[in-house]
């Protein structure tokens, strides 16, 4: 297995694939997502995800609460108190602002409320520390340059959940009888998909192009584009989320335009691969080691028998 | 993942955290912020879905690495009902940890699937490797000794153990520093907030505290006589294992809190106790009271139980509150961008 301590922007190249296709992504513009979770529903169907709780959980209009084994795509709904008049983000985007829809100044005004919506999925990051530490190899790096789960292989352990810096993988704990209970389940960016020159199944489905999928070098520059378009007409707290490769985990595969903290929307405001601090780790529990070896000869060293 | 009921739901809005607005860059934030922003209170990262056998494995794996050591070292001293008590607890706690990992998987048929790979990026690879290689040979030494303890001499096997069981045990032995240490790594290497936070010292700590089990098992067993050793070995892993938790709760930074509320913190402090009286014990009368050796005996495993348990509880605890992963990020952040505002 191959270090991937590195940084690069090759993940496929990375892991051995040759002559691997341009890296595929996400962009999810959440300016333009009206929370119809229509993604929410393709992805289900496409994958043949099991049902996974028909609750309310009494927060906004979200049911489906987050990303989970069974939930490979949510849909963030965050209902918002307006803040103080000219203050940053509260304005109402212009796409909006010529009809007297919800998002109208006039029905801010009205309610002092705003709402933000967006589409979560895995990220699919460049240094992925649930594919760092899968025991098994389950795990693997696609020729996409995406990260995938492979079903027959995984046993289970559960070590990528706590290592995910976004939460997204989780172990599917049912119901019964339903494919791959007890073993890691998340996005694939819908390989299969990808295999025969198709678009993954949320993208396919969103009707307001907020997901946007393609090569990631590509929706780089588009999403660069649209902050600055929305910057320009003074949508101030605009910024994408996940676009910069010198990020803690080397820039996102699937990538966010937010309008808001990350936190607001459930995510890490400066997630970092915990693998990169493994090798000092290493090198602390080999200390310890040393430590207690030392400790035991020198426990029997003149004590007499 | 939406059956549950939202703990922090009740809280409606989502809570805002003060704007930094333009004077951010300009200032440093030395305490954490008092409020922060979530969604609804949901947590970010994902808890680890182990039940207690990880714990339980944490706490038996440092016994039969402790125990190896200290069945070598008793073979090499020629002490052996030291080196019988030391065998055997080793073996005890290399199965019944196996057991415990693999009855924690998601699919335990599939467990030979560790063997696919050899991940040198996933601590839980490198720790099945050291324990499939520790498991045999420990396990050849303690069947020289139930073949020594059977009331008839095994013909041909008994003779064959009791050749191999000498370089089985220093083999065992030589592993047994690694698979005490390499699970204070396994807690580390993810984005729990209280594991990561603590990685500087958890292997230190699985270290003393592996010493403190094993030693503390070995003068449970036996007579003071040949305890000498185990005496010492469990007063300075128990020495370790303090210190280190002292350090590790001012090195954690926020998350430390997790330690210091709920069922981790009592955790905590029956650990505290259980080490502190133990260690005291053994030293006052380790050498002299056969009784007293063996209360201090089993307050040292009771405590490195103990402590196994609280650090398990303090990480997942730390996981379902955002605060731990959203505030020490913002710091970060912050700290970050103050850097950059100061530079020239």
């Amino acid at each position: 297995m191959r270090s991937r301590w590195s940084s690069s922007s090759d993940p496929a190249a990375d892991t051995g694939w040759t002559d691997a296709p341009a890296r595929k992504g996400f962009f999810t513009d959440s300016s333009i997502c009206i929370g119809c979770k229509a993604c929410e529903v393709a992805c289900k169907e496409w994958n043949g995800i099991p049902e996974d709780g028909l609750q309310m959980l009494g927060m906004s209009y979200d049911n489906t609460g987050g990303l989970g084994a069974s939930t490979w795509r949510h849909v963030a709904f965050i209902e918002q108190p307006r803040r103080a008049t000219g203050a940053p983000g509260l304005t109402p985007l212009p796409m909006f602002a010529a009809t007297s829809g919800q998002n109208s100044p006039a029905a801010a005004a009205e309610t002092g409320i705003r709402w933000l919506m967006s589409s979560d999925v895995c990220k699919h990051c460049t240094q992925a520390a649930c594919l760092d530490v899968c025991p098994t190899g389950s795990l693997t790096r696609t020729e996409f340059g995406t990260v995938v789960v492979q079903d027959d292989i995984c046993n289970g352990c559960g070590y990528c959940i706590p290592a995910c810096p976004f939460g997204v993988i989780d172990r599917r704990q049912g119901p019964p009888g339903a494919r791959n209970v007890g073993i890691a389940q998340k996005c694939t960016l819908c390989y299969d998909r990808l295999s025969d020159g198709l678009t993954p199944a949320c993208a396919q489905a969103c009707p307001t192009q907020s997901i946007q999928f393609g090569d990631l070098d590509e929706l780089r520059v588009r999403a660069q584009r649209r902050v600055e378009d929305l910057h320009a007409v003074g949508v101030a707290d605009a910024r994408l989320y996940g676009a910069d490769p010198n990020d803690g985990i080397g820039g996102a595969g699937a990538f966010f335009l937010l309008l808001d903290e990350p936190e607001v929307y459930g995510l890490p405001p400066d997630p970092v691969v915990t693998t990169s601090d493994l090798p000092a780790m290493w090198r602390t529990a080999a200390i310890a080691g040393a430590t207690l070896l030392a400790g035991a000869a020198a426990a029997f060293v003149r004590a007499r028998p | 993942m939406t059956a549950e009921p939202l703990p922090g739901a009740a809280a409606g809005m989502p809570q805002r955290r003060r704007r930094g607005g333009g004077g951010r860059s300009g200032e440093r934030l030395m305490v954490p912020p008092a409020t922060f922003a979530s969604y609804y209170g949901r947590p970010i990262v994902k808890a680890a879905p182990w039940e207690l056998d990880i714990p339980a494995y944490l706490f038996l794996g440092g016994l039969a690495a402790g125990s190896s050591l200290l069945a070598a070292g008793a073979d090499l001293t020629n002490r052996p009902e030291l080196r019988r008590v030391a065998r055997l607890g080793a073996l005890a706690g290399g199965a019944a940890g196996t057991a415990a990992l693999i009855h924690d998987l998601g699919k335990p048929m599939r467990f030979l699937n560790m063997m696919r790979t050899v991940k040198p990026t996933s601590p839980m690879s490198m720790g099945t490797w050291v324990l499939a290689a520790y498991g045999p040979l420990a396990s050849l030494a303690a069947a020289a000794e139930v073949a020594a303890m059977l009331p008839r001499p095994v013909p041909i096997a008994g003779r064959l153990l009791a050749l191999g069981a000498r370089p089985a045990g220093v083999l065992a032995a030589a592993l047994a520093p690694a698979l005490a240490s390499y699970t204070g790594v396994l807690l580390a290497d993810t984005a729990t907030p209280a594991w990561h936070a603590a990685w500087r010292e958890l292997p230190l700590i699985f270290a003393g505290s592996a010493a403190a089990s094993a030693g503390g098992l070995a003068m449970l067993g036996t007579g003071v006589a040949q305890a000498a050793p185990a005496r010492r070995l469990a007063v300075g892993g128990a020495v370790l294992a303090l210190t280190m938790e002292a350090r590790m709760g001012r090195s954690m930074g926020l998350s430390a809190e997790t330690l210091r509320t709920g069922k981790a913190k009592r955790l905590m402090d029956a650990s505290r106790a259980l080490t502190i009286g133990g260690a005291l014990g053994t030293i006052l009368f380790g050498s002299r009271i056969r009784g007293a050796a063996r209360v201090s005996g089993a307050a040292l495993l009771a405590g490195s139980v103990c402590t196994r348990f609280a650090i398990f509880e303090a990480g997942q605890q730390s996981a379902l509150d955002p605060r731990y992963t959203v505030v020490p990020q913002r710091q970060r952040l912050e700290e970050r961008a103050a850097a950059v505002a100061d530079r020239p």
